[in-house]
């Protein structure tokens, strides 16, 4: 068997598909390219609320996606730790849309299955589009709730004296609300789902792999 | 008359209700007819964007696509769905395949979207639409003495310029302001509460909240008022377990920057919900109390 070989320069197979399918979402981005003309200041790590507890931060993101070390930003936490308060977005001097690039790189993490384990966004989620689909509505306590016995039933009891506040309050209901015409929701949520928006097919190619500044050029 | 259409988002109709209650009757009793969207449905709020561009503004969609056949500007209330919708707009806007792949989406339902409805914010509203002048006009008590810290959080300023500064946003400062108040210097006005943070990373939120709630008291403000549900149900609902935390003395009311007008405007505890807040400010009680002066 031949082996296949891997030049300088050269992105292994899957780094090289994962770059792929980011590269041709950030498209769709508006202003997404603007990604290329980061100069790696550091507004974005500076300018971040939770900054301090990533174990990547912002700027590092965007040389690490340089550096076609792309299965490494999925892995991080911090992409699941980022509350999209547009801080970044907002003092980038290169108007770097990054919050919008940190939801690209989550799609592109859930559609290759790779969560973080410490952080369980990802099952708040889930519990949340099913509420969507069934309902069309949400109901923040049956979210909690669900939620809850999915992750951590007992470290959910911290919240029972808020949900207790909340209920001497009247503010808390069980009852889920529906709208009218959930059929047409369910419908659009289907369809929509069918189209994906149309991805060149991953051609490895000698330059399209380089890493470092050509990757961005 | 004035009218607009009014999405209130699932929050408002679960335990938001006070920010609800309270919005309409300040715009009711400033003269302006709200007409609830019929049979709306979740924005999507930030998890849908996480999973697919086409999903997520479809489903924001929807509710934009019912709004345009009322020819009206649309408001809404809730900071998240206010982004939300403005971002599908803008990313419909700046992407025509994407736009019409999301209405072909819609067609099938029967509905059309033509990218007309803009969304608004009812801070917006107030200051740009209605304007000062006139609500100077519909004052029936003063709310002088009390200390306000105006805290905006990050959607309505952020990302995109919408209708105040992204960084040192003044439009509700200069409201309360008008209306008797002190705007204290605040610099957490636009800091992040941390969202989702206290259901799935609660010690990194509560760094945060104890931020945001410590430059209030450090300015000495009798109270702070948000203009998002998600903020003031983080700020108000921890506040003891921050207490024990950083060992610090905090307990400061959290209100709907609309309850807060609304005392101004002389409606009362039931139409502005205020009993139904957690922590309770004595002064506010007071004003609330007086006699609504009528005008001359």
């Amino acid at each position: 068997m031949q082996r296949e070989y891997i030049f300088p320069g050269q992105l292994i197979q899957y780094e090289a598909e994962l770059k792929h399918q980011f590269l041709s979402h950030v498209e769709f981005v508006p202003e997404g390219e603007r990604i290329k003309q980061c100069i790696q200041c550091g507004t974005c790590t500076g300018s971040c609320p939770v900054s301090y507890a990533m174990d990547i931060t912002p700027r590092e993101i965007i040389a690490l996606f340089r550096a076609g070390e792309i299965k490494k930003i999925l892995n991080s936490e911090a992409i699941w730790l980022c509350v999209s308060c547009y801080s970044c977005q907002t003092r980038c001097p290169q108007q770097i849309r990054l919050t919008d690039i940190f939801y690209v790189l989550k799609q592109i993490a859930i559609r290759n299955k790779i969560f973080s384990k410490t952080i369980k966004v990802h099952k708040l989620r889930e519990t949340f589009l099913k509420m969507l689909n069934d309902y069309g509505r949400l109901n923040e306590a049956l979210l909690m709730i669900k939620f809850i016995l999915k992750t951590n039933p007992l470290k959910g009891l911290v919240f029972l004296p808020l949900a207790t506040k909340l209920m001497v309050k009247g503010r808390l209901s069980f009852k889920s609300e529906a709208i009218k015409n959930k059929k047409a929701l369910k419908l659009i949520i289907k369809k929509s789902e069918e189209i994906s928006l149309p991805v060149k097919k991953f051609q490895p190619a000698y330059k399209e792999d380089a890493v470092g500044y050509k990757a961005i050029s | 008359m004035m009218e607009y259409t009014y999405y209130p988002g699932c929050s408002l109709h679960s335990v938001h209700k006070p920010y609800d209650i309270s919005c309409r009757a300040v715009f009711k009793a400033l003269g302006v007819n709200l007409i609830e969207l019929e049979d709306w449905n979740c924005c999507g709020a930030t998890f849908y964007m996480s999973i697919d561009e086409v999903t997520s503004i479809a489903v924001a969609a929807r509710n934009l696509a019912l709004a345009e056949k009322y020819e009206l500007d649309l408001i809404a209330p809730c900071s998240s769905c206010f982004t939300i919708l403005n971002k599908a707009n803008r990313f419909m806007k700046s992407n025509e395949q994407l736009f019409l792949n999301v209405n072909r989406v819609l067609n099938e339902v029967g509905l059309d979207y033509k990218l007309s409805v803009r969304v608004r914010h009812p801070l917006d509203v107030l200051i740009n639409d209605i304007g000062l002048e006139i609500i100077k006009l519909k004052i029936k008590k003063s709310l002088n003495g009390l200390r306000i810290a105006n805290y905006y959080g990050c959607q309505i300023v952020r990302p995109d310029k919408y209708f105040d500064d992204r960084e040192n946003p003044t439009s509700m400062d200069n409201l309360f302001e008008m209306l008797g108040a002190k705007s204290v210097y605040y610099p957490a006005k636009v800091k992040c509460c941390g969202g989702m943070l206290p259901t799935v990373k609660e010690e990194i939120a509560n760094d945060l909240i104890f931020e945001i709630l410590y430059r209030a008291v450090e300015n000495k403000a009798d109270l702070i008022v948000t203009t998002c549900p998600l903020c003031q149900m983080n700020l108000e609902a921890y506040q003891k377990k921050i207490e024990d935390k950083f060992k610090e003395k905090i307990s400061i009311p959290i209100y709907y920057f609309t309850q807060v007008l609304g005392v101004a405007l002389g409606l009362n505890e039931d139409e502005l919900a205020i009993n139904k807040n957690f922590i309770i400010s004595e002064k506010l009680k007071k004003i609330l109390e007086e006699t609504p002066v009528e005008e001359l």
